[in-house]
């Protein structure tokens, strides 16, 4: 063997592995998402891209990182460098903020609880509906398979979970004990706990495995729409939780790149028609009225409890339910 | 001469045993573990390879091509080859280093330093990367010193070859260790008497006697780095385009329901690993050639 030619030849390999990349933007941001935004982003990024070329005349190059929302949050707080957040509930938000990452009261910056869109819990079954599911009431029942990811991880999780727990108090007679059996009996016939509700999705979807799964409206229809609507259905339940998945600029890292005003600008876009348009289009439910209006057909109209009503706030919800010890932990045993 | 004492050398004189009525085993138990032995090649080794290779073209040759040339895709074969032109290197030098303290020289604490080397195999590469985050992280014990330097290590391309290092540390010195100790230092011993230096020893003694199990050694350890995945997936942060390796691309479009394109990418590791084992096949007939060799001058 030749070593000197060998030698030579990792060194142009080297060379020419460090150039390549995306060097030549003028501004770079970094989008920290969680799992079924991936779609989204992709096409909203493009859209962006144009708008602030058009705006200030710069090239602007965003790049997306997607993942269960908790271990996202981890990660920005471990030190990934997210000039944005564009996590599943505001908790995920929160903890980046505790971190000292950005300020306190993040969620006040934009309009709407600082959540450009919003979208709701449904139900996904195979075709024909095999097993009868038509609510909530039907998970419960013995011999049905339930597919939800883990609400340690998952943001999706949580609200699958809160959804679940809403359903069981407005029932006649429906209290906090009551509810803790009903999630319990759940959990109970849940038969693969993924990390994230992408990996909840390719289970059921993919793989095969289950009768139902727990998915966030929008990764439901994506899944018809990627998949076939001849595989599965969409059940809409009598009641659901309104899920606000919200965004926020990472104060900390913004100003040490010096990209406050792109990445500021990238959130407001969010709002305007365009970026409710895409939104729409990926299933999430639009905030801007017009949007609504125009897309109010994709959507069910169903009882929709909220987080701050039902449960007092995300943070009130995440200490008593996904902490450790809380009730997720008492009624989850393997 | 022992110097390819470590390397699988092919047919071991089977038919000496065959020949011999003594020997000989019935013909229904040779072809039934024949047999057994094929179909389990077959169920588990050659099906799952035939599927990645038959899913990644089911779409045609324009879209496998699409897949490979995307620039997210290029950007994590890059990746993949830089983490393992950096950790393969640096692998080699540490591995010999370490295989040749260990071999020719006593000291205390050689069997602590024994099983370190092994602690890579036996611990989870999650708990591997975990270590990157938490030692190199921003809330971790160096972590807010390289931040104030404006240096990246973990969610960057630094703690990925970070973690393939350490993935991929002991396939060099696991390999030269026992040949290393099973030609003792006989020979390093006659050069320094001769009047060689420390570096003409090594390079004109130690080098040539471990050469095909160096080779092999890098050849198991660059496999490993380009198909590394847990760890790497801990430190990598998942940036599109930036810190996604092959497997991790791999991954995340499979979960875009881009099936034909993760098997198309899939099927690139696939082939590397093929090229990888073509070419351990021929360095172990170029060793035994040349014990051969050095067999018939000898005699």
């Amino acid at each position: 063997m030749n070593f000197k030619t060998t030698r030579r030849g990792l060194i142009a390999l080297a060379l020419g592995l460090s150039f390549g990349s995306s060097a030549f933007a003028d501004v770079n941001l970094l989008n920290v998402s969680y799992d079924p935004t991936r779609e989204l982003y992709q096409e909203y990024n493009a859209a962006f891209a144009k708008h602030w070329k058009a705006k200030t005349g710069e090239a602007v190059n965003i790049k997306a990182s997607h993942g269960g929302s908790g271990k996202q949050a981890r990660a920005v707080i471990d030190g990934l460098d997210a000039d944005v957040v564009t996590l599943a509930l505001a908790y995920d938000i929160d903890e980046v903020a505790n971190a000292g990452l950005l300020a306190k009261d993040w969620q006040k910056k934009l309009p709407l609880n600082a959540s450009p869109y919003t979208s709701t819990i449904v139900l996904l079954v195979r075709k024909g509906n095999p097993k009868g599911i038509k609510d909530w009431g039907d998970l419960v029942k013995p011999g049905v398979e339930v597919i939800t990811p883990n609400p340690k991880t998952s943001g999706g999780a949580r609200w699958n979970y809160l959804a679940a727990w809403g359903y069981a108090k407005q029932l006649k007679g429906g209290n906090d004990a009551t509810a803790k059996d009903f999630v319990k009996k759940l959990y109970g016939n849940v038969k693969v706990l993924d990390s994230g509700a992408r990996g909840s999705t390719t289970t059921f979807v993919e793989r095969g495995i289950g009768d139902v799964l727990i998915a966030w409206e929008n990764e439901a229809y994506l899944s018809l729409k990627e998949l076939g609507p001849d595989k599965f259905e969409i059940v809409t339940p009598s009641v659901s939780i309104l899920a606000e998945p919200p965004v926020a600029v990472v104060d900390k890292i913004v100003d040490k790149k010096g990209t406050r005003k792109a990445a500021t600008e990238y959130l407001n876009y969010l709002y305007s028609p365009e970026g409710q348009e895409i939104a729409a289009k990926n299933f999430y439910r639009p905030t801007d009225k017009k949007v609504a209006a125009k897309y109010a057909k994709q959507f069910a109209n169903l009882k929709l409890i909220t987080v701050d009503k039902e449960f007092g706030g995300w943070d009130k919800a995440q200490k008593a339910h996904f902490s450790d010890g809380g009730v997720f932990d008492q009624i989850y045993v393997k | 001469m022992a110097a390819t004492i470590s390397l699988h050398l092919g047919p071991a004189h089977a038919d000496r045993y065959e020949n011999n009525p003594a020997t000989r085993e019935t013909p229904w138990v040779k072809w039934t573990v024949i047999g057994i032995s094929l179909a389990f090649f077959a169920l588990f080794l050659l099906l799952p390879l035939v599927v990645v290779f038959y899913e990644a073209l089911r779409k045609g040759w324009d879209a496998y091509l699409a897949a490979l040339v995307d620039p997210d895709a290029l950007s994590s074969v890059r990746l993949t080859l830089l983490a393992a032109a950096i950790s393969v290197p640096l692998n080699l030098v540490f591995g010999v280093a370490a295989a040749w303290a260990i071999a020719k020289f006593d000291f205390p604490g050689k069997s602590f330093l024994i099983t370190l080397i092994d602690l890579p195999f036996s611990v989870s590469p999650v708990v591997a990367g975990l270590i990157f985050v938490l030692v190199f992280g921003r809330t971790g014990w160096l972590g807010p010193w390289f931040i104030e330097n404006d240096m990246k290590v973990v969610f960057a391309v630094p703690g990925i070859v970070l973690a393939t290092i350490f993935v991929t540390f002991p396939f060099v010195a696991r390999e030269l260790i026992p040949l290393m100790e099973a030609q003792g230092r006989d020979e390093e011993e006659a050069s320094t008497v001769l009047g060689a230096s420390g570096w003409q020893t090594f390079w004109h003694v130690t080098l040539p006697n471990i050469k095909w199990g160096l080779i092999y050694g890098v050849i198991l350890c660059n496999a490993r780095a380009m198909g590394e995945f847990g760890a790497v997936s801990v430190v990598s942060g998942h940036i599109r385009g930036e810190t996604n390796t092959m497997p991790l691309h791999v991954e995340i479009i499979y979960s875009e329901y881009k099936f034909a394109a993760a098997f198309a990418v899939a099927s690139l590791l696939a082939i590397l690993a093929l090229l990888t084992l073509l070419v351990k096949t021929w360095i172990e007939w170029r060793a035994a050639r040349a014990r051969d060799e050095e067999a018939a001058e000898g005699s």
